[in-house]
């Protein structure tokens, strides 16, 4: 298998000493999303951290975890600043929350994951597919592979879910 | 197990009315300065000193924050002939220089220093853009926390805060046009600012046509980006007795106040609501005050929606009324509590922060610049006439709030009171 080891033309360097987002994405290299959870309070989080946000405990286990969820909220970019993003406006900034531990441990809590919009295919989303997508749309994790032990989690509406009628979208098209 | 947002984190309140801004300081604002930020640091600590009437024998403490786009502390004190007792640079932007006056207020009661000058020096516009060009953390190799940043497009202030903006929408139904009337309104104030950067007031309509940057923002909802240099001066307030105009004092400050999850806010709670939820417990406490007896507001405005987001959790509307707060006329001159009196950062310039404070101070003083004719005293003799090219004087100003902004997971504020 080959990799073409950069995505969007960006190159990417996990650091050596970065051993949590190292675990974080070599799962993700695997199309297997893992969280850590917790060995004290039993509670997952996102992103990789060196302690428990909750209880601040330095012991925690990869956990497999679904990756599928409802939009939280988003932003669509129409001006890019980054070079790699240009030739993709509008892309879609997607906070989706995950079903697994959805209103823990506050009521208004969850594992919100930052990630973009693409197709099926992992290519980011064509303008029609955006228009589609909006708060209470339910997203699957796809992955785009940089290299054996990095891939890139992305979301793409989950074709096989139930659907909100019209998912809510900002007033102005 | 304690959750975050349970920790009591109010203060000792025994510094209220002990410390006063004594002196302020601008160069103008401007894209394309011409000068270095060493050059724009030095005027404006130096107007700051002569506001106040101070010498550079005088001022013994210095601060500045910057991105690392900034002329340090040393370098400013030495070319005006101050010797620093005290300096200490930081970085950030937004919510700094409330934290930074806490800070200055601090070290003077620990005896480290008396008088202390703060600045912030920028070319904003024709050096380091914040919001523009991503500089050369644009191109850097991704790693492994700016894959699910930079990696998603994901850089600029504008696109980390539109999800909270969005949502908040979502949650309570609030409208573009509503938003938008932030920057109408700032736009009326910044035409009677000679100083402004964007003196030409805009309509609710211009800001929905303008084109979108990251939705929900439209160009219109983003601040400027301009070079300047701006200060002020922070003392007890018996030293404030010696300075040449009435003192600006200081009530409570709350610094850099942070949602949980501060190391990626959107974890926890309804992401609508932003730190000012939890700065307020510390804010108004202090002051002894509460949001109704605030005659002034300077809401930090890098964004329409910040304005509005800080003045809902600081409890000058119910939470999820700040659509209506924004829009129904309270917060133009003329109305019950203006707020961004100068046209802020949508409109006069991007400081970081500072000339909100500025306007605020110029306010309890009841001296601002404005279009007004200046008396035989030296003073502007204020008409209260608001409309384009006129005053922008509040009447009757003797309480002002600053509400800074970092992220909607930071803030910081500021209560001050006329003497």
């Amino acid at each position: 298998m080959t990799f073409p080891n950069e995505y969007l033309g960006m190159p990417v360097k996990v650091g050596e000493l970065d051993h949590e987002n190292r675990e974080f994405y070599s799962y993700c290299a695997k199309h297997d999303l893992h969280l850590q959870k917790c060995n004290d309070c039993d509670l997952l989080r996102y992103p990789a951290t060196t302690a428990c946000p909750f209880c601040s405990s330095p012991d925690a286990t990869w956990t497999s975890v679904e990756g599928k969820g409802t939009l939280y909220s988003y932003g669509e970019v129409h001006h890019a600043i980054q070079g790699a993003f240009r030739k993709h406006t509008p892309y879609m900034l997607l906070l989706v929350e995950l079903d697994t531990q959805k209103g823990q441990p506050g009521e208004f809590d969850g594992i919100r994951m930052t990630s973009n919009l693409v197709t099926a295919e992992g290519e980011l989303a064509p303008p029609e597919l955006v228009k589609q997508v909006g708060i209470g749309t339910r997203l699957k994790i796809i992955y785009k592979d940089v290299d054996e032990n990095v891939s890139i989690p992305l979301f793409a509406i989950d074709e096989d879910a139930e659907q909100p009628e019209k998912p809510w979208r900002y007033a102005i098209e | 197990m304690v959750q975050q947002a349970d920790i009591d984190a109010s203060s000792n309140k025994y510094l209220r009315g002990k410390y006063a801004i004594v002196g302020v300081g601008e160069t103008g604002y401007v894209r394309g300065s011409g000068r270095t930020t060493k050059a724009l640091g030095t005027e404006a600590v130096r107007n700051a000193m002569q506001d106040a009437g101070l010498k550079a024998g005088d001022v013994d403490g210095m601060l500045s924050y910057s991105f690392n786009d900034s002329t340090f502390s040393p370098t400013v004190a030495g070319e005006l002939g101050i010797r620093p007792n005290f300096y200490m640079d930081v970085y950030g932007g937004g919510s700094s220089i409330e934290a930074l006056i806490g800070i200055a207020i601090g070290v003077i009661e620990a005896g480290m220093c008396k008088t202390v000058a703060i600045y912030r020096a920028m070319n904003g516009y024709s050096q380091v853009r914040i919001g523009g060009t991503g500089g050369k953390g644009a191109v850097a190799p991704l790693s492994g926390e700016s894959i699910f940043t930079r990696g998603y497009g994901l850089m600029s202030a504008g696109q980390m805060f539109c999800q909270s903006f969005m949502r908040h929408m979502y949650d309570y139904g609030t409208t573009p046009e509503q938003v938008a009337a932030v920057k109408a309104i700032h736009s009326e104030h910044a035409s009677n600012n000679p100083k402004a950067y964007y003196n030409k007031r805009v309509s609710v309509e211009d800001v929905i046509n303008s084109r979108m940057i990251v939705k929900p923002l439209h160009l219109l909802d983003c601040c400027v980006e301009t070079d300047n240099g701006v200060a002020i001066i922070v003392t007890s307030i018996d030293r404030a007795k010696d300075c040449k105009h009435p003192p600006a004092v200081i009530q409570s400050v709350v610094g850099r106040c942070c949602k949980p999850r501060a190391d990626m806010h959107y974890q926890s709670g309804p992401i609508s609501t932003v730190a000012g939820h939890y700065g307020k417990q510390i804010l108004w406490p202090n002051a002894g005050l509460g949001p109704e007896d605030v005659d002034v507001t300077g809401s930090y405005d890098a964004f329409t929606f910040t304005t509005m987001l800080q003045l809902e959790d600081y409890g000058f509307c119910e939470k999820g009324e700040g659509g209506d707060y924004v829009s129904n006329g309270t917060m133009r001159l003329g109305g019950a509590r203006p707020n961004n009196t100068s046209g802020g950062h949508l409109c006069e310039g991007y400081t970081h922060g500072i000339n909100m404070v500025i306007e605020n101070v110029r306010q309890l003083r009841h001296d601002v610049d404005d279009f007004c004719p200046v008396g035989a005293d030296g003073k502007r003799q204020h008409t209260y006439d608001y409309s384009e090219g006129g005053c922008r004087q509040v009447k009757n100003v003797e309480v002002t709030a600053n509400l800074g902004w970092a992220t909607p997971g930071q803030g910081s504020a500021m209560i001050m009171a006329k003497n």
